[in-house]
């Protein structure tokens, strides 16, 4: 450990770290811009200027810039030196020659890196008396602003977008302090982590354009612990409220899941807790014809008590809901009574994934195994669309590389720039094989297409080829065996091999296969990792309390042993045929439906409990990983809506039950005493008891302003603030903020260090884990010395068929996710609904890119335009799974095509 | 044998306003004889022992010795494989017109030295980096390439020996800073053209991250002559320690502006004397920039410095390019320290902030001297600067060659500065 010195007071730091790592490890204050904990140093901005003496005799020194040297033994500097306070005082100085000072109206202002470091450099009094430049400003779509005025030129943005991200449509223009940074032209920013840009940006030149629309100031927003519900893969959010409005997400630093950086759906996904399709309000329908009215709660309830204590009552869980609550509906309807609300190929795909998950040696990856991965392989899966931040992950795997190139070059590794250069166009293996091409190709070693049972054949072949005791794949054509021999081997080679696949084909053999692959690799001895994309932010939890199938309750219904069907946060057109789901619903005597959004199933319920959404209620969600992360209520909803484990538990007590449950910790407890897969989730977070100095955590700010002002038109009278007794926070801004469990941070802030970068404070070590460990408990752990047998069952390959085409399910990372869509930023990036088809195909049936065609598909007709791929297999279409005309439609599936049809535009088949 | 200090051996070919002589001419002349000596009769060491004992420092300005250079290679073989040899012939240095001389007038030359060069670090492959207006230089270089290629002196298998160079002229788009050769190297990738920080060093991580020497036109303009006629004789042909003739020039108001080419540590005195004919009728002399825009003033009390690497260094200013630039008495120099920080303003490529800030606000402080409407404090702004876009402080060289001539200005024109500010307008107008 090295041990160094600065400013006279000796420290031991970690090996390998560049003095501004080092100083910021240690708590000292020391302002940097170009520099980033995920990007390295590139030495552009010489803000982190220090002072480096030779040795102890050393008087004079010289400058250097903290980021671009290493803290070896022996290292001596001054960050109080002089010289060295000038010199970054004339930093700002510089910057500020051109920047316009216009935080007031800025919506940096008050979390802007720029103003913290310009205050810590003392930089106050302008020497400058010339004219600055000004530039035209760009609109580059929904999600971002674009303010160039306010450019600092320390380039985050541009490699952040290009080098880490992967993008191609954002660079830096023109030369001296004329730098730019857009697109060439105005245009929507194409990459999915755009978003990340305000983060990024040190100052105001990107920000949150929805955000920017509900502005306000970050001393006056409300923050709380919460975790994104847009995908699986568990990504740490911290919303932020104002006026008991859900006004933006902001990345909640996590190093195990999300690290520093979102995708675009979290980030503008979550405005659909403020659309017009929210439940607000209790709904009854009295009689069967009528229309649903609100009502009081004691009506409801005196309704229901009836109902429910008989035992003709089942309840439909849901994925997207939390464990509490999708347990309490269990502890409601009783285990057996307790369906899953899946789809059945997704509720036998997801038990699969948990049994090899559970019984099997591979461990599920966590983002920032994947992060890590020095060979990787996607078997299936269309990664950037159904699990974007895990794209985003994959895309530094296959920098291991050149990582080890830098170290045999003696190049440290945050030495950003010349570690790239150093490795040029040196990547780790990736290897991409799907149905259709995906966003991260541009970096795969090689891609392959296929049916999804071709995919799945490959796979088999892979692990045959790396162990031969995994069943053989009969008939492969030599290519695709090459290619087998090539991944096994750069499997077998890596030190950390990583095999990704998921639900996104919906093949039970693709998963099969990728076990199999990661098995093998575990039996020669090497740490062979899973990541399974699947569909929705509990997915994997719902999918460990277990219960029955959809169909399993349609039957029941169908045989008229259910009076009651409640159904809980679900639609459920989106999980089976429309026919089936109208045939329960309308079967069902009652159906209650739990949720908060308007949709299909909550306009056949009889009555409707308008539930909290993420931002309004608190639970455990279960990451892909297996990673169980309690999310804490943002703000106390107004009208009806109550959590939906509080409506479970009010049912419960309304039937005569009397459960006990008092808050949210009851029901965890509750919970993992009966499942003991769940027993340790009690511990993602502290429970609502813990205080710090006996007191709680503060959501709001000690800046928070206008409490008095906010309530004073209704009434002039201070309310007493809103009690939160499901949680150790608090709402208001009494309360305790400092030193804190990982979980309960409602946001980072810190003394000088108003922006997001005070997650430094938070961190053990700069860019290293949250002091006393990230949020979230795994739940599963892999048996290393565990040797199940191999999959059997190699799929047959695949054959076209003459006049009809395989449809498989692709995935749009904007419009395949039911809830982000409703959010406007979000619905402006939606595609309308389209059947992708091979080019070659196309030109056999004369279509051309945007004809319209008719198609059928299990009793199913669907009018849609066609978008021609050049990498579909023939034989093989594709629709957008979750996309409006394709809900109740399960793919992958055959189906004829026809064109020439007059029904364009006919709404058949569109269930929205 | 000893060089004479009257031998000229790298214009001894060229002939002002004529064509260059062509690979028949040149070969006649003695040509490609270090070529046919160095491939079939040295080994790469060899050439780089020889290189080494002339005493040859690089003529780009920073006067690092070349066979230092050559000598440090990466420890890996993988990357011994892989190397490269690039020219710096992107000549930008306001005033510098040296290589321009050289290219233009011997094509073969330089070619030649580029080959033997390449041999002795055994690059595979070479790139000549050109300056963007180098037109003429283009279409003769390239001539001589092709000429050299059909002769077989560039390709696979270079007479028998089994040394193999692809040599490419590559034109550049036109900035300054690829005068800097880690941002010469970035362009020469396609990319923006933005220095790297050091180390890693190109001979390590260089072009495409590979081992890379970065050798001026006139460097290597000299390494035949020193090949074919040993170390010895080029350490004669020297004044001083410093081996080799040196181009010189002058421009400015003197009656002979040119280049000539002299013994390394001919005096100021003889150059501007001698050479350039003095200061033209009406015009007396005020000071000089020894070797290009980003180097100190010196003035006529530093006349019989020798003009080689050291002794300009102990006069307070730089070799540089050894091209002078001459400041008369007619001329303001609060002026001309704008025009030159303009260049250096626009040419900065944008990366480090001091540089890219910094400069455009000495350039409009300057502006606002010269146009009378300075203040007093002005001078400090600019003296802050001449510290702090100093060496280190700064990512590259450009800025602090850029306050070279400003910090050094200060001090000589000082009163002219304050006659500026206080008379409100410039005294020369």
């Amino acid at each position: 450990m090295p041990h160094i010195t600065i400013d006279d007071t000796d420290y031991d730091v970690t090996t390998g770290r560049n003095l501004l790592q080092a100083c910021l490890s240690l708590g000292l204050n020391l302002p940097y811009f170009c520099w980033h904990p995920a990007m390295g140093s590139v030495g552009a901005c010489r803000q982190c200027a220090v002072k480096q003496f030779h040795d102890k005799d050393d008087r004079h020194g010289r400058i250097v810039m903290a980021c671009m040297v290493e803290a070896t033994d022996g290292t001596r500097i001054s960050i109080d030196d002089p010289e060295a306070v000038k010199f970054r005082a004339s930093v700002v100085e510089w910057l500020m020659t051109n920047h316009p000072h216009d935080c007031p109206v800025c919506e940096e202002g008050g979390e802007c890196h720029l103003q913290d470091m310009t205050v810590m450099t003392g930089h106050a009094y302008r020497r400058y008396r010339f004219k600055k430049r000004t530039f035209r400003n760009q609109n580059l779509g929904p999600f971002i602003t674009h303010e160039m005025n306010r450019c600092i030129a320390c380039y985050r943005c541009v490699r952040f977008y290009r080098e880490y991200a992967g993008g191609r449509d954002f660079d830096v223009f023109a030369a001296h302090n004329h730098v730019y940074f857009g697109r060439h032209e105005d245009g929507v920013l194409e990459s999915e982590f755009s978003g990340n840009l305000a983060e990024v940006c040190p100052t105001g030149v990107f920000d949150d354009k929805p955000f920017a629309k509900v502005y306000e100031r970050k001393w006056d927003l409300r923050g709380t612990p919460s975790v994104c519900v847009h995908c699986a893969l568990g990504c740490n959010i911290t919303p932020n409220e104002r006026y008991d409005t859900a006004r933006r997400i902001l990345n909640r630093y996590n190093s195990e899941v999300n690290g520093y950086f979102l995708c675009d759906r979290g980030r503008f996904g979550f405005d659909f807790v403020n659309s017009q399709m929210r439940l607000r309000q209790l709904l009854l329908r009295k009689d069967d014809d009528g229309e649903p009215k609100p009502a009081t709660k004691a009506e409801v309830l005196r309704h229901l008590t009836g109902l429910l204590s008989s035992h003709k009552t089942i309840g439909i869980g849901s994925p997207r809901a939390s464990l509490e609550a999708n347990f309490a509906l269990r502890e409601l309807v009783g285990a057996e009574r307790f369906h899953l609300g899946l789809s059945a190929s997704e509720q036998e795909l997801l038990a699969l994934i948990i049994d090899i998950l559970q019984r099997g040696p591979a461990r599920a990856a966590s983002l920032k195994d994947a992060e890590r991965a020095d060979a990787v392989l996607i078997l299936g899966e269309d990664v950037p669309d159904t699990a974007p931040r895990l794209a985003l992950s994959l895309r530094q795997a296959i920098r291991q590389k050149s990582l080890e190139t830098a170290d045999r070059m003696k190049i440290p590794r945050w030495q950003d720039a010349a570690v790239r250069n150093a490795a040029q166009q040196e990547r780790s293996p990736l290897f991409i094989a799907t149905p259709d091409a995906t966003r991260l190709d541009d970096v795969a070693t090689s891609t392959f297409r296929g049916a999804p049972t071709d995919l799945a054949r490959l796979g088999f072949a892979v692990a045959h080829e790396i162990d031969a005791a995994s069943p053989t794949v009969l008939d492969l054509a030599d290519d695709i065996r090459m290619l087998a021999r090539k991944i096994a081997e750069a499997l077998k080679n890596a030190k950390r091999p990583l095999v990704v696949t998921g639900t996104g084909c919906t093949s039970a053999a693709m998963i099969h296969a990728a076990a199999n692959i990661a098995w093998a690799l575990c039996r020669g001895g090497r740490q062979g990792a899973l990541s399974f994309a699947v569909p929705e932010c509990n997915s994997l939890g719902l999918g460990l309390i277990g219960g029955g199938t959809l169909q399993g309750a349609f039957e029941a219904v169908e045989r008229g042993e259910v009076d009651t069907v409640v159904v809980l946060e679900n639609d459920l057109y989106r999980r089976a045929e429309r026919g089936a789901v109208d045939g329960c619903l309308d079967r069902a005597r009652h159906v209650v439906v739990i949720d908060h959004l308007m949709h299909g199933t909550a306009r056949k319920a009889e009555i409707v409990l308008p539930a909290g959404a993420f931002t309004e209620t608190e639970g455990t969600l279960v990451s892909n990983e297996g990673r169980a992360q309690r999310f804490f209520q943002l703000l106390v909803p107004e009208e009806d809506i109550q959590g939906s484990w509080r409506w479970l538990r009010d049912l419960l007590h309304g039937s005569g039950r009397n459960s006990g449950w008092a808050r949210l910790d009851d029901v965890t407890a509750a919970c993992a005493n009966a499942l003991p897969t769940l027993a340790s989730i009690p511990q993602a977070a502290p429970g609502a008891d813990f205080r710090v100095n006996g007191a709680k955590i503060r959501r709001e700010t000690h800046r928070s302003s206008g409490r008095t002002a906010i309530h004073a038109a209704a009434s002039v009278h201070e309310p007493k603030p809103p009690e939160d007794p499901d949680s150790p926070l608090s709402y208001t801004m009494e309360g305790y903020f400092g030193p804190m469990p990982s979980p309960l941070i409602p946001y980072f802030w810190a003394p000088s260090w108003n922006s997001v970068r005070a997650v430094n404070k938070f961190q053990d070590e700069v860019g290293g884990q949250l002091r006393g460990g990230d949020p979230g408990v795994r739940l599963i752990e892999p048996t290393f010395e565990a040797v199940p047998h191999y999959f059997e069952g190699v799929p047959e390959a695949f054959a076209q068929r003459a006049g009809e085409w395989l449809i498989v399910p692709l995935h749009e990372i904007f419009g395949s996710e039911e809830l982000s869509r409703l959010a406007p930023a979000v619905g402006e990036r939606v595609p309308q609904s389209y059947l992708a088809l091979n080019s070659d195909d196309a030109v056999s049936l004369h279509i051309a890119e945007g004809a319209m065609v008719t198609v059928s598909l299990a009793g199913e007709v669907s009018h849609l335009p066609v978008k021609l791929r050049p990498d579909l297999p023939p034989g093989v279409a594709g629709m957008v799974a979750g996309l409006c005309g394709s809900t109740g439609i399960f793919l992958p599936a055959w189906g004829q095509l026809t064109t020439g049809s007059g029904a364009v535009g006919d709404e058949v088949g569109h269930h929205e | 044998m000893t060089g004479g200090k009257d031998e000229r051996p790298l214009t001894q070919n060229i002939r002002p306003g004529e064509e260059p002589l062509d690979i028949e001419a040149y070969l006649r002349a003695g040509g490609y004889a270090a070529l046919r000596k160095s491939l079939r009769g040295m080994t790469p060491e060899e050439v780089i022992h020889e290189v080494t004992a002339s005493n040859l420092r690089g003529r780009g300005g920073a006067g690092f010795p070349t066979g230092k250079k050559w000598s440090l290679q990466p420890a890996d073989d993988d990357a011994r494989a892989h190397k490269y040899l690039v020219v710096n012939a992107d000549e930008m240095e306001p005033g510098t017109f040296k290589d321009r001389l050289l290219m233009e007038g011997d094509p073969h030359q330089l070619v030649e030295g580029t080959i033997v060069s390449a041999f002795a670090i055994q690059a595979r492959v070479a790139y000549i980096f050109l300056r963007a207006e180098y037109t003429l230089a283009s279409r003769r270089l390239q001539r001589a390439i092709d000429e050299a290629r059909a002769k077989g002196y560039l390709g696979k298998n270079i007479l028998g020996s089994g040394f193999d160079l692809e040599l490419h002229l590559h034109r550049s788009a036109g900035r300054y800073i690829c005068g800097d050769e880690t941002a010469m190297l970035t362009a020469l990738e396609g990319n923006r053209a933005i220095p790297r920080a050091k180390p890693p060093y190109p001979q390590i991580s260089g072009l495409w991250g590979k081992p890379t020497v970065v050798n001026n036109v006139e460097t290597l303009a000299n390494v035949p002559h020193i090949v074919d006629r040993g170390a010895e004789w080029f350490r004669g042909l020297a004044h001083g320690e410093d081996g080799g003739t040196k181009i010189y020039g002058a421009s400015g108001r003197v009656k002979h502006p040119g280049a000539w080419e002299l013994p390394m540590g001919t005096t100021i005195r003889e150059i501007l004397e001698e050479h350039a004919g003095g200061m033209r009728d009406g015009y007396g002399f005020r000071a000089l920039l020894p070797g290009g825009a980003s180097t100190q003033f010196l003035v006529e009390k530093d006349f019989d410095i020798a003009m080689d690497f050291t002794s300009v260094e102990k006069a307070g200013s730089r070799l540089g390019t050894g091209m002078m630039i001459i400041v008369d008495d007619r001329t303001c120099p609060v002026g001309l320290l704008h025009n030159l920080q303009h260049f250096f303003a626009q040419e900065s490529c944008g990366w480090c902030t001091p540089c890219r800030d910094g400069l455009p606000w000495v350039e409009r402080l300057l502006a606002a001297i010269d146009a009378g409407q300075g203040e007093m404090r002005d001078l400090e702004i600019l003296e802050m600067h001449t510290d702090f876009l100093g060496p280190g402080k700064t990512f590259c060289a450009l800025a602090p060659g850029a306050m070279e001539p400003l910090e050094s200005g200060l001090k000589c024109f000082r009163e002219d500065f304050e006659r500026h500010i206080h008379l409100k307008r410039c005294p020369w107008r």
